[in-house]
C-alpha cells in the first residue's frame, strides 16, 4: 500500500519542483511548455533550449495560441496535428505508451512481491547447526591457535 | 611503416586473446596448474600489443598522416597539438581501439594483482577476459579498423568542433575506465558461476574491482556532464539524452553492486542478486558502449554510424549478455543462500536501496529504448513499413525518476546507522532527532528568505540538508563527542575504518549535489537581451555591459567575440567574452559560452545573433549554487578512492607473513 501512496505523492512534489505553478505569471508558463516541446529537427533538445530556425517558429507559435487564450493541452493538441506525437517530450498516456508509463510501478510492485516472498518463506527456524564441511574448517581454525 | 606495425601488433593481440580464451579455463577444467598460468602470460602481451597498436595510430593522428583514413576523416594538421592527440578517440575506431586497450589493461591488472586469488578462480576469470578481448579485437579487425591506408590527400577533413576541447581528453577515457572496468566483476561472475562457488570472498575481491570502475564512471559522468553544461551554449547539466542515459544506467545498477556486494562481504547475505547485479550492469556498460554506435539511437554522441556494424554489434550483445544471463539461470539455484536478517537492519536498508535503485534503472532503460522499439513495432504492422515516431524526454524522466529517488534520499541517512542483522528503528530515528530538526529548520529559513521559485523548492533544500549532515551522523555518533569529550572524541574518530569515512563521504556527495540541483532548477533566472555597445542589462545585482565586437580567432576557426564587462554596484568585477565560431573545414558554427563564477552560482552568458547595427542579442543565466552539482560528485569520487585505499581491499598486496611467535612454537 504504501509505495503506490508514496510514488503519487513523490510525483506530485517532483512535478511542482520541476514545473512552476501556472498560476505565477504567463512567462513561467509559456517557458514551460517550452520545455515540453521538442525541438523537430534537432538532436535532442527542447524549443526552450535550441536556437534553430524551427524551434524559434514553433515558440512564435506557443506564444500566439497562447496570446490566443488556447490552453495547454489544445496547443499541444494543435502541434501534434501537425507534426505528429513525436513533438511531445512527455508522452501522451494513452494505449500504446501504457508499458512506458507503467513501467516503474510494476518493477517496484514485482520486486516488493519478491522481497515479501522471500521474507515470509525465510522466517521458519534456522537451521544453525554446523554441517560436515563447517565443523572441519572450524576444527582446523581451532588448531592453528593453541 | 608505423601504421603497419601498429595494425600487425593489433593481429598478434587477437591471436593471444585467443590462446587466453582457451588455455586458462582448459586448465582450470583438468586441473592443470601449468595451463591455468598460461593466462598470467598471455593477459600481459595482449596488453602490450594493444598498447603498441594504440601509441601507433597516436603517432598516425600527432604528425597528421594523412593517408591513414581514420586520421583524414578525423584530423586537420592546423589543429592545436593536444586535440590532434585527443582527436584519435574522437570516433568511432579510434575510441573502440582504446575502449579494448582498457580491457585488456584491466585483465592484466587481474593478472599482475590477483597473485593471491585462488588458481583456478583467477585462471577462469582470465578466461572469460580472453573471450570479450578475442571478440572486441575482431570487431575491430573487421568492421573498424582505424589502419586503413589510402592515398594521402593534402589536407584533412577536421575532429567536429564540438569535440575539440579538453573535455575530450578526460571525458572518454574515463567513462572507458568505468565501463570497462565493470568487465572485470562481469568476469569474476562468470567464474564463479562456472566454478558453481560463490561465497564471502568473492565479494571481498570482488569488491574493490567495483568500487574503481563506479568511481570512473562516476567522475566520467560529471565529467561529461559539466563539458556539456559549458560546450553546448545553453547552460543545462543533464539532458536525459539517450547517451547520457546510456551511461547512468550502468552507474545505477553499479551503484546497487557497490551496496550488495557490501552485504554479501559482510554478512554471506545476497550473493545470487550480488551475481546478477555484476552480469546486469556489465551487459549495461555494453548497451551503453554500442547502443549508440549501431546507429538506433538519436543523439549528439552518435558519431560515424554504420549498418553493416549493427548487426555484429547486437550479435556480440546476444552472446555475452544473453550468454551470462542463460549460465545464471542455470546455475543460480545451486548457490547457497547466506545469512538471514530482518526486514528493519542494515541488510534491510541496503536492500531497500537495491530495488529503488535497479527499479530507477530499469525505469531509464525503458524509457530510452520506448521509441525505438516502438518505431521498430509499428514500423512491422504497418502496411508501407512506415514506423510511429514518438519522443520520451526529460519531462518523462523528471516524473518518473525523480520519485524513486526521492525515498531513496530520505533513507539515505538511516542506513549506516542501522545494526546489521536487526535494527532498531526508534533509536536511529532519536539519533537523527538533530538533523531532523536542522533540515525542518532549512525549510522554514528558505521559505522565509528567499523569494520566488516553485512553492516546494525549499522542500528540496531541507532535504539536502537531511542528507549533508544526516551522512555525518554515523560519524559523530561513533566519535561520542558528548560523553567522551573533545579530545577522545577526536581520536576516536581518526581511528574509525576508513569505510566509514567513506560512506559517509560518498553519501555527504549526494547531498551536496542535490543541494546544486534543486538550487539551480528552482531559483535559475534567464535574461535575453539586445544590447549595442555601451548599454547594459541588470541581472540579479550584477550588470552586464557589452563594449563592442572583437575577433576571437584560432588555429583553425574564425570568431566574434562580445566584450563585456560585469559590474556590480557600479564597480566592474569582471570581464566576460562569450563568442562564436565558424570551423570552415567542417563548414560548421559554435557557440562559446562565458561562464564567470561568483562563488558557487555562476552568471553564464552566450551570444546570439549579430546584428546590423552593431548590437548583439545574448542570453544570460544566473545559475545559482550550479558548481555544487559538480563538487558534490568530486566528494563522491574522493570518497571512493580513500575506500579503495583501505589496506583490507588491496587484494594484490601479497599475505602478510604472520610472525611466528611463542604460541605457534607450543602449537608445533
Amino acid at each position: 500500500m504504501w509505495p503506490a501512496s508514496w510514488i503519487g505523492l513523490a510525483a506530485l512534489v517532483l512535478a511542482l519542483l520541476v514545473q512552476p505553478p501556472t498560476a505565477l505569471a504567463d512567462d513561467a508558463r509559456t517557458k514551460a511548455l517550452f520545455h515540453e516541446l521538442r525541438c523537430v529537427v534537432c538532436q535532442n533538445q527542447s524549443i526552450a533550449e535550441s536556437d534553430a530556425d524551427v524551434a524559434k517558429d514553433l515558440r512564435e507559435i506557443v506564444r500566439e495560441q497562447i496570446g490566443a487564450g488556447k490552453t495547454d493541452s489544445q496547443i499541444k493538441t494543435f502541434l501534434v496535428d501537425r507534426y505528429g506525437e513525436f513533438i511531445l517530450l512527455k508522452p501522451v498516456l494513452s494505449w500504446h505508451t501504457a508499458l512506458l508509463w507503467l513501467a516503474p510501478g510494476l518493477f517496484l510492485i514485482f520486486a516488493f512481491l519478491l522481497l515479501i516472498r522471500r521474507f515470509s518463506s525465510r522466517s521458519v527456524a534456522v537451521d544453525d547447526r554446523l554441517n560436515a564441511q563447517e565443523e572441519q574448517e572450524l576444527k582446523s581454525l581451532l588448531k592453528e591457535k593453541p | 611503416m608505423t601504421v603497419e606495425l601498429g595494425h600487425m601488433a593489433l593481429i598478434l593481440a587477437f591471436a593471444l586473446a585467443i590462446a587466453q580464451s582457451i588455455l586458462p579455463v582448459l586448465g582450470a577444467a583438468r586441473g592443470d596448474s601449468r595451463l591455468m598460468a598460461t593466462g598470467d602470460v598471455s593477459s600481459v602481451g595482449i596488453c602490450l600489443f594493444i598498447g603498441i597498436s594504440f601509441a601507433a595510430l597516436v603517432w598516425a593522428y600527432a604528425t597528421s598522416d594523412f593517408s591513414v583514413v581514420n586520421v583524414w576523416q578525423n584530423s586537420h594538421s592546423l589543429k592545436p597539438m593536444l586535440f590532434k592527440i585527443t582527436g584519435t578517440w574522437g570516433n568511432h575506431e579510434g575510441s573502440m581501439l582504446l575502449w579494448v586497450l582498457i580491457l585488456a589493461v584491466f585483465a592484466a591488472a587481474v593478472s599482475v594483482f590477483g597473485k593471491s586469488l585462488p588458481e583456478k578462480l583467477r585462471a577462469n576469470v582470465q578466461g572469460v577476459q580472453g573471450w570479450m578481448l578475442a571478440t572486441f579485437l575482431l570487431f575491430i579487425l573487421l568492421t573498424s579498423n582505424p589502419f586503413l591506408r589510402q592515398v594521402a590527400p593534402m589536407e584533412g577533413q577536421d575532429l567536429n568542433p564540438i569535440l575539440q576541447d579538453i573535455g575530450l581528453a578526460i571525458h572518454p577515457p574515463m567513462l572507458y575506465l568505468g565501463y570497462v572496468g565493470f568487465s572485470i566483476t562481469f568476469a569474476f561472475a562468470i567464474a564463479a558461476l562456472m566454478e558453481g562457488r560463490l561465497d564471502a570472498a568473492w565479494a571481498r575481491w570482488v569488491r574493490p574491482w567495483a568500487l574503481a570502475a563506479w568511481l570512473f564512471l562516476t567522475a566520467g559522468i560529471s565529467m561529461g556532464s559539466y563539458w556539456a553544461y559549458y560546450e553546448l551554449g545553453w547552460g543545462g547539466w543533464w539532458f536525459w539524452d539517450p547517451v547520457e542515459n546510456a551511461s547512468l544506467l550502468p552507474w545505477l545498477s553499479g551503484t546497487a553492486l557497490l551496496h550488495s556486494a557490501l552485504v554479501m562481504e559482510k554478512r554471506d547475505a545476497l550473493k545470487i542478486w550480488t551475481v546478477l547485479l555484476a552480469i546486469l550492469t556489465f551487459s549495461l556498460s555494453l548497451l551503453g558502449t554500442f547502443l549508440v554506435r549501431s546507429g538506433v539511437l538519436t543523439s549528439v554522441h552518435t558519431f560515424a554510424t554504420d549498418p553493416s556494424r549493427g548487426l555484429f554489434i547486437l550479435a556480440i550483445l546476444a552472446l555475452f549478455v544473453g550468454g551470462a544471463l542463460f549460465l545464471f539461470v542455470l546455475r543460480a539455484n545451486s548457490l547457497q543462500a547466506g545469512g538471514l536478517f530482518a526486514p528493519v537492519s542494515r541488510e534491510g536498508a541496503l536492500v531497500l536501496n537495491n530495488i529503488l535503485l535497479s527499479t530507477a534503472a530499469a525505469t531509464v532503460l525503458v524509457g530510452t529504448l520506448y521509441p525505438v522499439l516502438y518505431e521498430a513495432v509499428t514500423s512491422a504492422l504497418s502496411p508501407t513499413g512506415e514506423g510511429a515516431k514518438i519522443s520520451v524526454g526529460p519531462p518523462f524522466f523528471n516524473l518518473t525518476f525523480g520519485p524513486l529517488m526521492i525515498p531513496l534520499l530520505l533513507a539515505m541517512p538511516l542506513g549506516p546507522l542501522l545494526a546489521w542483522k536487526r535494527g532498531d528503528l526508534l533509536g536511529v530515528a532519536q539519533r537523527l532527532m538533530f538533523v531532523l530538526g536542522a533540515a525542518i529548520l532549512a525549510i522554514i529559513l528558505a521559505y522565509g528568505f528567499i523569494e520566488g521559485g516553485p512553492i516546494l523548492a525549499p522542500l528540496g533544500i531541507g532535504l539536502a540538508v537531511w542528507l549533508i549532515l544526516g551522512s555525518l551522523a554515523e560519524l559523530w555518533a561513533r566519535a561520542n563527542f558528548a560523553k567522551t569529550g573533545l579530545s577522545v572524541g577526536l581520536r576516536r574518530l581518526a581511528g574509525l575504518p576508513k569505510t566509514a569515512w567513506s560512506t559517509a563521504g560518498a553519501h555527504l556527495g549526494v547531498g551536496v549535489m542535490l543541494l546544486g540541483i534543486v538550487m539551480v532548477t528552482a531559483y535559475e533566472t534567464e535574461t535575453v537581451a539586445t544590447l549595442k555597445p555601451g548599454e547594459s542589462v541588470k541581472i540579479n545585482s550584477y550588470e552586464v555591459r557589452f563594449d563592442g565586437l572583437v575577433p576571437a580567432n584560432g588555429s583553425n576557426f574564425t570568431g566574434q567575440g562580445a566584450n563585456l564587462a560585469i559590474l556590480r554596484n557600479g564597480v566592474e568585477v569582471d570581464r566576460a567574452l562569450p563568442s562564436k565560431r565558424f570551423y570552415p573545414a567542417r563548414q560548421m558554427p559554435t557557440t562559446e559560452a562565458a561562464i564567470n563564477a561568483f562563488g558557487p552560482s555562476h552568471l553564464y552568458i552566450s551570444v546570439g545573433d549579430v546584428l546590423q547595427d552593431g548590437s548583439v542579442a545574448l542570453r544570460i543565466w544566473w545559475k545559482p549554487w550550479v558548481t555544487l552539482i559538480w563538487f558534490g560528485t568530486i566528494i563522491m569520487v574522493l570518497a571512493g578512492f580513500y575506500s579503495l585505499s583501505d589496506r583490507r581491499l588491496r587484494i594484490g598486496l601479497p599475505q602478510q607473513a604472520r610472525k611466528p611467535t611463542k604460541a605457534d612454537a607450543h602449537a608445533v
